[in-house]
């Protein structure tokens, strides 16, 4: 499925220079990339050095300190169980946003009066923070991870269904009727031209979901659960543990950097045979 | 022209489009006979590519019916095959995998996974796409895309062709190799092919029959019988009377629109 194939001859050596020319691009964005996070680690360094008092509070969330808890951190098995937690929570609240957005895009997409019927109850629904439906979903759903995954798939559903909606709209005719003219079923369409057709699109939806989802899941996590790296930020702050706490909050950061980057490259190894 | 034992035929067609003040086309009589090659000449817009959808099922005519086999065509024939205009390839699957689209459909006659990889590796070589057979759309020209579309009717073994300009695209060279192909194809299955086409030299080199399409609404203005044995290469005495009175037929038809 590569799109790599390169022809014989003449044209390899080329396609070798582009290569070339790509992974030289590619490298100077890893350097750039890499200086820019080092002068976020100066910034952060310089703010408590000098915009603190020797000794204080403050100092105790200095990058030093919250390197050496990092690894500190990495070398115990706790953290590593807070992190499946939270990841697993963000893999069910994705699967059931797919679950759902999918199909109900796919059918607002294709029905006018149907979108017509549906766009301004989403529009509004989408507007409210997912955060502010947290006490509703802990009465009706008790505590535990019930709620939780109630709002992660909330907070996670319309990028994909507006997507996905919005991706049965662009569909090419053509390509529809290039179906029809092959005697195609109804199951067949769906499966063969529409699903295929819309995937570019569901993805980018599941790239937005994954931003928002890792947003929400923390402070999530931090109502009425014992575990998962909203709740453990909230233990190293109950321990007085702050620079554990400032290194949870970098391997927040490091997570969803991963999370997103891979939602990217799931887009990017779809969208080039495009 | 019309009756027993046309593969396909179109009995008082007219196409009318909702809004439109006329019809496109009305009363249309056309038949095409297993193993005969019809070619459409008509000027741009004239309702060419309507018709051809109109005789593929894909589009309901507003008045006449279409017949296939005899049979009344309600819906697209899985023994019937079109290749739009455009090449219509879809992006994300590969030459190979556009070529064999389809083949599996329910509707289609069955076949084992085996026979279908053995239909589009022939289709695949018949068109000469042998070396481009894992690439996506992206990367193919105009021409291997309008060839991969071609193949993708061929794999299919129909028994009816409908082509709509299957060889804009192409080189002189390729579009006379493509050409022979058809011939071959249609000979070999004793298929019925339409043909629809611009370029009068084209039709004169492979059709049995010529059709001019005029007027407004279009009808059919001439029919040419073409009875000349393939290649017509070294024919240029006996089709350069034919290709002046057909170009001459075909502007005056366009002086009519
Ligand atoms: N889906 C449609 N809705 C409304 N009008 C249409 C539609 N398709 C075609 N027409 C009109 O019907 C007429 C014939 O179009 P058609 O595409 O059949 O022409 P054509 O002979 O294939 O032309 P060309 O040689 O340029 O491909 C045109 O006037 C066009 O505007
Ligand atoms: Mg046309």
């Amino acid at each position: 499925m590569s799109q790599a194939a390169v022809p014989a001859g003449a044209e390899g050596a080329a396609a070798g220079g582009t290569a070339v020319r790509q992974l030289r691009a590619r490298s100077y964005g890893a350097v750039y990339g890499a200086v820019g996070l080092a002068a976020l680690v100066a910034i952060w360094w310089a703010a408590i050095e000098f915009g603190s008092a020797p000794g204080s509070f403050a100092r105790l969330f200095a990058p030093a300190a919250a390197f050496s808890s990092l690894i500190e951190l990495a070398s115990g098995s706790d953290l590593w169980t807070h992190i499946a937690l939270s990841l697993k929570r963000i893999a069910v609240g994705l699967g059931l946003a797919v679950l759902i957005g999918v199909p109900v895009g796919l059918a607002v997409g294709a029905s006018k009066a149907l979108d017509a019927a549906t766009t301004p109850a989403f529009q509004l629904l989408r507007m409210i923070s997912p955060l502010s439906w947290m006490p509703i979903a802990v009465m009706a759903l008790g505590v535990g991870d019930a709620p939780i995954y109630f709002l992660l798939t909330f907070a996670a559903v319309w990028p994909i269904l507006l997507n996905t909606a919005a991706g049965v709209r662009a569909l090419d005719r053509r390509w529809l009727l290039l179906a029809e003219s092959l005697a195609a079923t109804r199951w067949e369409v769906l499966s063969r031209v529409i699903v295929p057709g819309v995937t570019g699109h569901v993805l980018t939806g599941v790239r937005l979901s994954i931003g928002i989802l890792w947003i929400v899941l923390v402070p999530c996590e931090m109502l009425g659960v014992s575990a998962g790296l909203g709740y453990f930020i909230l233990d190293t702050r109950d321990r007085l543990a702050y620079s554990e706490l400032a290194a949870v909050v970098l391997v927040i950061g490091a997570l969803g950097f991963l999370l997103d980057a891979a939602a990217r490259a799931a887009h990017a190894a779809w969208s080039p045979k495009r | 022209m019309s009756g027993a034992g046309a593969a396909l035929e179109a009995r008082g067609v007219s196409i009318r489009y909702p809004g439109a003040p006329a019809p496109v086309l009305a009363d249309l009589e056309l038949a095409v006979a297993p193993g005969e090659i019809v070619a459409v000449l008509g000027q741009s817009g004239v309702g060419k590519s309507s018709l051809l959808r109109v005789l593929g099922g894909l589009q309901k005519p507003s008045s006449g019916r279409v017949l296939a086999g005899g049979a009344d065509l309600a819906a697209p024939h899985p023994r019937v095959a079109v290749a739009f205009q455009d090449p219509a390839l879809l992006p994300w699957l590969t030459l190979e995998g556009n070529v064999a689209f389809g083949l599996d459909f329910r509707r289609q006659p069955k076949r084992s996974a085996a026979e279908r990889r053995a239909l589009v590796d022939a289709a695949i070589a018949e068109v000469g796409l042998e070396a481009a057979r894992r690439l996506h759309l992206a990367a193919l020209s105009g021409g291997m895309a309008q060839r991969a579309a071609l193949a993708r009717c061929l794999a299919r073994e129909p028994d009816v062709l409908l082509l709509d300009e299957p060889f804009g695209a192409l080189d002189e060279v390729t579009r006379a190799a493509m050409q022979a192909l058809l011939l071959k194809v249609v000979a070999r299955r004793r298929a019925a092919a339409l043909l629809i086409t611009h370029d009068v030299d084209e039709a004169l080199n492979v059709a049995d029959r010529v059709v001019l399409l005029g007027g407004a609404p279009a009808r059919v203005v001439g029919v040419w019988r073409v009875d000349l044995p393939h290649p017509r290469d070294g024919a240029i005495a006996e089709t350069g009377a034919l290709r002046i009175e057909i170009l001459t037929a075909l502007r005056s038809a366009v002086r009519r629109h």
